[in-house]
């Protein structure tokens, strides 16, 4: 009797440990076939293809640079409007409607649904409403008065790094807002009101308290919202034009290294299809990199709370 | 924090417009937002609604006279791999969720959980081009096969971890009684804990069905497409997310507007699913979200 009910203990963790394994063997998997599949790429042109600003796929010449230098700048406008917007959303909801929970639960579902809309409709939506939009209200505006600042010169015709990165912000603000949204929740009250006591603002109480108790948790959020920006992919191919270009101006044409996977996987043989599989190898280390130090440090903060974003 | 106070009038005039104004900011922030939102959802609903009709759902795709196409195919091509991906995730997900919960301990629940988030955040492209290489290339041909694949590893990190999150919920006392009444682990897990915590399963699946709808680039990798109806899973299969791609990026206005109706489909059964979610069970689960 003993024996048996052992073994139906034993059976159990065995499979369920199988399946655990499979998580692992996964990512170990992806890692394998990533190196195998780029190899053709990987052998031919060294290290040198990370620095390399050539794309060009009819003399079988190809290099990193032009898709990770599109990456880093539009992740980076997008970070620049996405972070302090879901910053103030998470404040909002979680200092603000302290006292109205079920108000800030419903505001916090609405801007959660941000994250139920498919890339693609985003890229849809880019396209014919967004680009238009931008196009003659902003960057021509901006290119007329401020032209002689590098940033802002060029032709804007709407499909470059500005309007990229503007729909990146707008998709990772769920991300970044729910999860420091989690983070200030955990915040104990006393932080706040040893503040309160001493005549603060409320301002002062979240500036001088909330933020600094809360701040490795909220650059967790912070680097996640990074890693969604560095691999989202059709909604910026849809809207950035996809040129393999090293341009100063954000009116100028790019691409990004998920985007040009996307826009030219499809006519790919040889060299040329182990190149794009190299900028996946590349998105591979970058999201293991960046996922891995947010979920240390959101596990810093929150110290198994059982809050996990 | 509970109780409004005033604040002392002693208190400097720079000191109150600064936490007025900081009111303010984050009000806009909450604005700039919601009003995006607002704005996609409003014009898909504007734009999508003089596509929709019956033909436009019950039709497959004609690319030659479009205005009597529709896109049955390409929703029969998203179910077929969406149901593909569930009948390989939900168990291997399930089962790697129960051994971060009730295992919670062991440094291969550790560690295989941390793998699980890092697996989370990939951008699903690289997903897509893992199976490329381990199914389309060997077997020279895209299918919804590759297709469901590719979207089960979209789905796996989703369902273990909301498992797992939900199941830690259920209450200790639960399991310990069962042990004291000296029913075995294994059955105390599948018959007890489980049956506690179902719904966040539920929820698991739920969210990572959702997810894997509206995935485009791995499917474009791996299912690539076609304008029929597939008779087998080894062919070439549309997908209501691959087709909106190609007709938003097409000069033809009919195939635009058909790219405006598939959204609208494809948004709805999106925030049903989503609603489902949050209604019923979400709430409690802290990992239950779409990312992050």
């Amino acid at each position: 009797m003993r024996f048996r009910l052992l073994r139906g203990d034993v059976i159990l963790k065995i499979l369920l440990a199988a399946a655990a394994l499979f998580v692992i063997g996964t990512v170990v998997g992806l890692a394998v076939e990533l190196f195998l599949g780029s190899a053709p790429s990987l052998f031919k042109f060294g290290p040198s293809f990370l620095v390399g600003s050539k794309w060009q796929p009819s003399n079988n010449v190809f290099g990193a640079w032009p898709f990770i230098y599109g990456t880093l700048v539009t992740s980076a406008i997008a970070i620049v409007i996405g972070f302090p917007v879901s910053l103030g959303i998470a404040i909002f909801i979680s200092e603000k409607l302290k006292s109205h929970q079920t108000f800030g639960y419903m505001l916090g579902t609405i801007v959660d649904l941000l994250a139920a809309v498919p890339s693609v409709i985003y890229g849809l939506w880019g396209v014919f409403v967004l680009i238009p939009l931008l196009k003659d209200y902003v960057e021509k505006p901006l290119n007329k008065s401020l032209g002689f600042i590098s940033l802002f010169s060029g032709h804007p015709f709407g499909y470059d790094f500005f309007t990229a990165g503007i729909i990146l912000a707008i998709m990772i603000i769920p991300t970044m807002s729910a999860v420091t949204r989690d983070v200030l929740s955990v915040v104990p009250n006393s932080q706040r009101e040893a503040m309160y006591s001493l005549g603060a603002t409320d301002w002062e109480v979240t500036q001088k308290s909330v933020l600094p108790y809360a701040r490795s948790g909220i650059f967790g959020g912070f680097i996640l919202g990074l890693g969604r920006a560095f691999g989202e992919t059709m909604a910026v191919t849809m809207v950035i034009g996809n040129i393999p270009s090293v341009s100063s101006s954000l009116f100028s044409p790019g691409a990004t290294l998920s985007s040009i996977i996307a826009n030219q996987f499809g006519e790919s043989t040889g060299v040329f299809q182990g190149a794009l599989i190299e900028l996946g190898l590349i998105l591979f280390f970058v999201a293991v990199l960046i996922n891995g130090l947010a979920r240390i440090l959101l596990w810093r903060m929150t110290r198994g709370k059982e809050i996990k974003a | 924090m509970a109780t409004k106070y005033n604040l002392p009038a002693s208190i400097s005039l720079q000191r109150k417009i600064v936490n007025k104004l900081m009111t303010v900011l984050v009000i806009i922030a909450v604005a700039l937002a919601i009003i995006p939102l607002i704005l996609i959802l409003g014009d898909v609903f504007m734009r999508g609604a003089p596509a929709l009709s019956i033909g436009f759902l019950a039709r497959a795709q004609n690319p030659l006279h479009v205005s009597s196409g529709g896109i049955a195919n390409a929703i029969v091509g998203t179910f077929t791999m969406v149901g593909i991906a569930a009948l390989i995730s939900v168990p291997i997900g399930i089962g790697a969720g129960i051994f971060f919960s009730e295992w919670s301990n062991s440094k291969l629940s550790t560690f295989s959980g941390f793998m699980n988030d890092v697996l989370t955040g990939f951008p699903s492209i690289v997903l897509g081009l893992f199976v490329y290489v381990i199914i389309v290339l060997p077997s020279k041909q895209f299918s919804a096969f590759a297709g469901g694949i590719a979207l089960s590893f979209v789905m796996l990190p989703i369902i273990a971890r909301t498992t797992g999150e939900s199941l830690k919920l259920v209450p200790m006392t639960l399991r310990e009684a069962s042990l004291a009444l000296g029913i075995p682990r294994w059955k105390t897990v599948l018959r007890i804990v489980i049956s506690t915590g179902k719904n966040g399963l539920l929820t698991g699946i739920l969210l990572a069905v959702a997810r894997a709808t509206g995935e485009t680039a791995p499917i474009l990798l791996t299912a690539s497409t076609s304008i029929y109806f597939a008779k087998s899973i080894f062919q070439p299969t549309a997908s209501m997310t691959v087709l909106i791609y190609n007709y938003a990026t097409s000069p033809y206005p009919s195939q635009q507007t058909q790219a405006w109706g598939a959204a609208l489909v494809l948004i709805l059964i999106m925030l049903a699913l989503n609603l489902l979610v949050k209604l019923t069970v979400g709430r409690k689960i802290k990992g239950a979200r779409m990312y992050a």
